[in-house]
């Protein structure tokens, strides 16, 4: 067994800390993480709740494979019902903290009601304890670390905590771990915040231990290790680029998403690309990238690390944002850069940084600040009340508003509603690039058409990481298809689906899947904990994991209606590249996803389904 | 012949595999509190950087220990701590000057690395080759290398 085999229960409201064994039959069928923590979730939370209410609860949750020599075995998911979406919410967080938590002797941690005043949660191995939060209230993610650290005593603390944008109300808050790493979409942050909850302070000594059979385990790992080595994704293009390699990629084949999804190709991706990040600069004679940095146990590395220039406007005399700090990965320089028409990578990197320090989601932020963008040249949005000229391209706009979003002052109040409650305030709906209220990220599903169908039918709003299908449409991994069709993609999207659902529940991460299928993890798997981890029962285990998600999403309200894109990606042709003149074909590829998944033409599981998964 | 550990903070990454593999070979768990070497991460300036004991020839540790708990293994030329004689004195922490001896609080003992007798766990697990296992007289051959490679030795015509 590699669960600790012990949770948490936090009741807020009464102020009490309350240690139980974890449920290992669900366990057996939920494997951990993302399935075993939204097990207990919909098990215990009423489908119909608000999200920022004291009934809602917020689950960290590590999976068996976190916190052990497995690669990228370091993950831990915050699970609850999404402030942006209604929806279930699920977001996924590398860096140190998950392996901390499971090295402390805990499994996962369940906060329930709502304290009277803030609080901390601190951790120390079986000492656990609700602290007066007061000290930290009211400032960033970065002054609480380090404020936590030093007032404990404690370098070797880690810390995972929110900052003033989920205080404020912003609806697309996140939780931030180490500084840089983020359980970043849906509005988990903005959950926590809702219940006086600003950190959660870990060090944890015990360690994890009673591998099932050490030297299989060994040896699993090691050839998982080899295989990432070996392959050109894991092994090179992420390490030396990171995510980043894709901007050029993406943006050559048509589906670079540009001002707010009004063009599909950006005339300055490549002044925001990869390559750019690490090039000289002409003002200082130094590159943006500074270094990559890996998570917890990962032997890819893809992590960015950035250093500005001192003299660029966003940083001039403002010595504390001179260091080295968590840089753009792809979703975030798309979503701050070609979203809106920004080349300035500089501006970019600030905001991103901003977005780091107050704890809020890059990808919907930029987003929403597109939408703004369109809106202030319809006119509708002036200079008087977003505080500044907002056209497409002005970087300038773009860091004033991520600075305004991170305190909630002025407009950054109304940034914080996310693009759907903001377009449909302003008397726009149909500009808000969402699905079921989330924004959407990096890629346009004109030009790749299997990510419309992955948007329209993400259990947590658009999302890229519920079914990666342009794995396959552009790096053809596993195999190639072609993305200008829609034929076959139903089956690739549940085939994506129910496999990410066995990566993010195993507690390592998506990315191993560029080099690995379930035959790899499998093994690992099997080694590691009692139970039966045959590639066979994953993939049942996977499907059981999605079924479970959209069960809970369908009692909370959403229909088949709600699985669409906005009309102006099924009715506005791409204008240029690869897929100029095309639509998304959602409407073809819908009924035949309902079909492939044992669901009715309303998108409901049907009792056959239910009971081939054990639901 | 005797090799040694080489660490080359520039390749590092912070993926604590090594600390990982050393308290799983130690401790048998995998707990990086654990771990006899550690890897510094210094954030403003993205530098990682694995630590451990360096196996001084003349090591403080082993002449300041009251009891003789620390010698020579001959064969890897590692000091080694004798846990069954080892009183937990703590003197040995003083004395290293560079604080990769340590006190272990649940045994009451304390530790260093002893190399695995001599097939170093971090080493084998470490990704990037940041930690190698290299002869030990020769551990500055790969930067000797680097900068001979800059030299130009081609002709010069007039």
């Amino acid at each position: 067994m590699s669960w600790q085999r012990k949770i948490l229960r936090v009741d807020l409201t009464a102020g009490t800390v309350t240690p139980e064994p974890l449920n290992m039959e669900w366990a057996m069928a939920y494997l951990g993480s993302r399935g075993l923590g939204t097990k207990y979730f919909v098990e215990e939370v009423g489908p119909g709740v608000d999200p920022l209410s004291p009934a809602n609860k917020l689950i960290f949750a590590t999976g068996p494979l976190t916190g052990t020599m497995a690669s990228t075995g370091g993950r831990y998911t915050v699970i609850t019902k999404g402030a942006l979406t209604g929806a279930i919410a699920c977001s996924n967080s590398g860096g140190y903290w998950g392996a901390e938590l499971k090295m402390a002797g805990w499994d996962m941690i369940i906060f329930e009601g709502r304290s009277p005043k803030p609080v901390y949660l601190l951790v120390r191995d079986g000492e656990v304890s609700l602290e007066d939060g007061a000290d930290i209230w009211g400032t960033t993610v970065w002054h609480t670390e380090e404020h936590l650290k030093t007032k404990h005593q404690d370098p070797l603390m880690r810390v995972s905590s929110i900052g003033r944008s989920a205080e404020q109300g912003c609806l697309y808050s996140a939780v931030v771990n180490d500084l840089h790493r983020a359980a970043g979409r849906s509005g988990v942050g903005t959950v926590m915040a809702s219940k006086n909850l600003k950190a959660i302070a870990v060090r944890g000594t015990k360690g994890v231990g009673d591998i099932r059979d050490p030297k299989a385990f060994f040896a699993a790992t090691k050839a998982g290790k080899k295989v990432l080595a070996d392959n050109a994704v894991t092994g090179q293009g992420l390490p030396t680029y990171g995510t980043q390699v894709l901007m050029n990629v993406i943006n050559e084949i048509g589906a670079l998403p540009t001002r707010n999804h009004k063009d599909v190709q950006f005339e300055g991706a490549r002044d925001i690309s990869a390559e750019a990040m690490r090039e000289k600069r002409p003002t200082d004679g130094k590159a943006n990238l500074v270094t990559n940095q890996a998570c917890f146990g990962c032997t890819i590395a893809c992590g960015r690390i950035s250093q500005l220039d001192n003299g660029h406007y966003t940083v001039e005399n403002r010595p504390q944002y001179w260091g080295a700090s968590g840089g753009l990965e792809y979703e975030a320089a798309w979503a701050l850069g070609a979203a809106n028409g920004v080349n300035d990578l500089e501006a970019l990197t600030f905001a991103n940084f901003i977005c780091n320090e107050d704890g809020f989601d890059p990808i919907s932020f930029g987003a929403t600040v597109g939408a703004v963008m369109e809106l202030y040249e319809m006119g509708v949005l002036t200079k008087e009340q977003i505080g500044i000229e907002a056209p497409f391209g002005s970087a300038r706009a773009l860091t004033f508003l991520a600075e305004k979003t991170a305190t909630g002052e002025g407009f950054g109040k109304e940034m914080g509603l996310g693009s759907k409650r903001l377009c449909e305030k302003y008397g726009h709906p149909e500009l808000s690039m969402s699905v079921k209220g989330q924004e959407f990220p990096a890629y346009d599903s004109r030009g790749i058409q299997g990510m419309g169908l992955t948007y329209a039918t993400s259990n947590r709003g658009a999302c890229h990481l519920r079914s990666y299908t342009v794995a396959s449409e552009v790096l053809g991994i596993p195999i190639k298809t072609d993305p200008l069709a829609t034929d076959g993609k139903a089956g690739l999207v549940k085939a994506f689906q129910d496999a990410t659902a066995v990566f993010d529940s195993a507690g390592i991460c998506l990315f191993t899947s560029f080099a690995w299928s379930l035959v790899d993890v499998a093994p690992q798997l099997q080694a590691a904990c009692e139970g039966d981890w045959s590639l066979e029962n994953l993939n049942v285990v996977g499907e059981r994991i999605w079924n479970m998600e959209r069960m809970f999403n369908n009692a909370a309200g959403f229909t088949a209606k709600d699985d669409t894109l906005p009309k102006r990606l099924t009715t506005e042709p791409a204008k240029t590249g690869p897929a100029k003149g095309l639509v998304n074909g959602l409407a073809k590829m819908l009924p035949e996803y309902y079909a492939e998944r044992g669901w009715t033409a309303d998108g409901i599981p049907t009792p056959e389904t239910r009971a081939r998964l054990g639901l | 012949m005797m090799n040694s550990l080489h660490i080359d903070a520039s390749k590092c990454t912070g993926c604590l595999q090594c600390e990982m593999a050393c308290s799983y070979e130690n401790h048998g768990i995998f707990a990086t509190s654990k771990s006899r070497i550690k890897v510094f991460e210094f954030h403003s300036t993205g530098r990682k950087v694995p630590y451990t004991c360096t196996q001084c020839a003349e090591a403080w540790c082993m002449h300041a220990c009251p009891v003789g708990a620390i010698h020579e293994d001959k064969a890897t030329g590692a000091k080694v701590v004798n846990e069954t004689t080892c009183v937990g004195c703590k003197v040995c922490t003083i004395a290293c000057p560079f604080g990769t001896i340590n006190y272990v609080a649940d045994t009451g003992k304390v530790q260093k690395c002893d190399l695995c007798g001599g097939n170093p766990a971090c080493a084998e697990a470490c990704p990037t080759g940041a930690i190698t296992f290299v002869d030990a007289s020769w551990t500055g051959l790969d930067r000797m290398r680097s900068w001979a490679e800059k030299l130009d030795t081609t002709v010069k015509t007039a």
